[in-house]
């Protein structure tokens, strides 16, 4: 399918060259059609997009001023908690949730004007790495549908490369936003920490947590961020607009960044597959092209990171997964002997395997004993992998790397090795860390025609110039106008 | 290798997760649990003395607001998605014994 872009539907709808009704029809048709096949969405809203659209075509039509997205259909991945439909974490313990109000995030998309189809299947609580962990449903690989689709925010991320929206929003608490991107070919930015709200996205690690958008260009990405970017009172560390005020970040997009330095780790870089490396090498020697300069820079502590990271996240994990008691909301057991039995075996029946074990380890972690050893050791590494990116960044603009160290694996491949599959993590994971923007754009295919994406990180609340650099080499290819065959 | 988490530090750590875990669980992660942690322990071969704990990447500190009464949630939508309610309060099984 040829599908327009975010922002060119957005320019058409407004044009009145087509209109919203009709591109969420289309959308629809869509999804009836290869849904089923693909199984991104958790849930979808047909009918109440479709008045919605009506809606905003009537507004057009009558020259009222719109949003940046108007009439423009989007998913949100479901851990963003919405006043309409369930929110589920893609987890059995919320089957059943309906929020009581909305996330700052979709308040804004709606605020713009952008119509919700539907919210995407996920890793259970966001906690995976191929969509395999949802305690609902499977997503596959638009691209082979043997294969997973990446994680966490693979139904996002299978949504925009299927063309079953046109832009959706997913979370990154340790690459769950740009893997997934790398996997199925699509554009997917993680944030700084801090510069989109929190609010209302259902906590996993909040020190790592940051939502994103996942499109098909770095100019819908850089419309998307315009819409969800900005300080929240709602949510303490989002960032005060007078510290690292929100740019517009389409204005200079086209822009490029002139004497660009571009920091390479070679060593930790080797670690990736042959055709992943090629790729990334052939990406940079367009940026060569385009005028860049590569510093060879030195990160001793990354390798460190995934052992840091899965100390760090589930000791915030288990505290955060607390909540989910049998008692406020979710899933309680039926016939429980004793209070006691409410909290184990409602816990037990609700979640899922992986959840268990981050909770297991984290609780672990953090019990006496061994939490100097573990969680105190890690929040020391983790500060020694910031140095790493603060000393980097006086040399070079960005950092550029592979997004994961292979293709998208089959479904099942990993599934038994836990440690296997938190490996696949190794270089997404340190920008959480340190709390660093990131982005994976399309950087080519393997010869199994699965899509590789090629990294780039910045220094904190630079998004501006990732996304100007992003675009030098959008501009320059086409590998992020392949679309699967489905 | 040194076992540093067996079947009864799993158990123990399950009841201080408040989770009711199966034998066969307990045995899975038994193992699992083992290899991450041995994994993990690649840290140790770094020198951290004199590192400060990071626990947020962000040099914030006690956000403060003015303290104004807004509209709150309501009991209606509170305990709209409760397991069981009656009305008022969230309902949960007897927790104190008859004296």
């Amino acid at each position: 399918m040829n599908q327009l872009s975010a922002k060119q539907l957005r320019d058409k709808i407004a044009t009145r060259q087509t209109s919203s009704v009709e591109a969420t029809k289309a959308v629809f048709a869509r999804i009836a059609k290869i849904e089923p096949t693909i199984g991104a969405f958790i849930s979808t809203f047909e009918e109440q997009a479709i008045a919605r659209a009506a809606e905003i075509d009537k507004r057009i039509a009558a020259g009222e001023k719109v949003g940046q997205l108007a009439g423009v259909p989007v998913a949100v991945k479901d851990v963003m908690c919405t006043t309409f439909g369930t929110t589920t974490c893609a987890s059995k313990i919320l089957a059943n949730f309906h929020a009581p109000y909305n996330a700052t995030v979709v308040e804004k998309l709606l605020a713009a004007d952008a119509i919700i189809i539907g919210k995407t299947n996920c890793d259970e609580f966001a906690m995976g790495s191929s969509t395999e962990n949802s305690g609902l449903k499977q997503t596959v690989n638009p691209w082979d549908t043997k294969r997973v689709p990446g994680g966490s925010s693979g139904g996002s991320t299978a949504a925009v490369a299927a063309g079953l929206c046109y832009a959706a929003l997913g979370s990154d608490t340790g690459g769950s936003i740009r893997q997934p991107a790398s996997l199925c070919g699509v554009v997917g930015l993680k944030p700084t920490y801090g510069r989109v709200s929190r609010y209302g996205l259902v906590a996993y690690g909040s020190s790592l947590d940051q939502i994103g958008p996942i499109t098909q260009t770095v100019e819908d990405c850089a419309l998307m961020l315009n819409v969800i970017a900005g300080h929240d009172p709602a949510d303490s560390t989002s960032v005060d607009e007078k510290t690292s005020p929100v740019t517009d970040y389409l204005a200079k997009l086209n822009e490029s960044v002139k004497g660009l330095k571009i920091g390479i780790a070679s060593s930790f870089n080797a670690g990736a597959d042959e055709q992943v490396r090629k790729a990334i090498d052939e990406a940079i020697q367009t940026y060569k092209k385009l005028g860049g300069t590569i510093v060879e820079i030195d990160m001793p502590h990354l390798d460190y990171a995934i052992a840091a990271y899965y100390m760090v996240a589930t000791a915030e994990a288990s505290s955060n997964l607390a909540r989910y008691d049998g008692v406020h909301y979710g899933h309680r057991t039926k016939n429980p002997n004793d209070y006691i039995e409410v909290y184990t075996k409602s816990r037990a029946e609700g979640f899922g395997k992986e959840v268990k074990r981050r909770i297991m380890l984290g609780t672990y972690a953090l019990s006496s004993g061994y939490y100097d050893a573990y969680y105190l050791k890690a929040l020391k590494v983790r500060n020694l992998i910031r140095g790493d990116f603060v000393r980097a960044f006086e040399k070079c603009d960005c950092i550029m790397m592979p997004v994961a160290p292979t293709t998208a694996f089959k479904i099942g491949e990993k599934v038994d090795d836990p440690l296997k599959m938190y490996l696949s993590d190794i270089y997404t994971i340190a920008a959480n860390l340190a709390g660093i923007p990131g982005i994976s754009i399309p950087c080519g295919f393997d010869d199994k025609q699965l899509p590789i994406g090629l990294q780039i990180l910045s220094p904190a609340f630079s998004e501006e110039k990732l996304l100007r650099i992003a675009q030098m080499y959008e501009k320059q290819t086409d590998w992020h106008k392949k679309r699967p065959l489905i | 290798m040194d076992k540093k988490i067996d079947k009864s530090q799993v158990k123990k750590v399950a009841k201080l997760a408040r989770l009711d875990l199966s034998e066969a669980e307990i045995e899975e992660f038994a193992g699992q649990l083992n290899a991450i942690i041995d994994y993990v322990e690649r840290m140790n071969t770094l020198n951290t003395e004199g590192v400060e704990p990071m626990a947020h990447c962000l040099p914030v500190s006690n956000v403060f607001r003015q303290d104004i009464i807004k509209e709150s949630l309501g009991t209606e939508k509170t305990l709209a998605n409760a397991p069981e309610q009656d009305g008022a309060f969230f309902k949960v099984p007897k927790i104190l014994e008859e004296p």
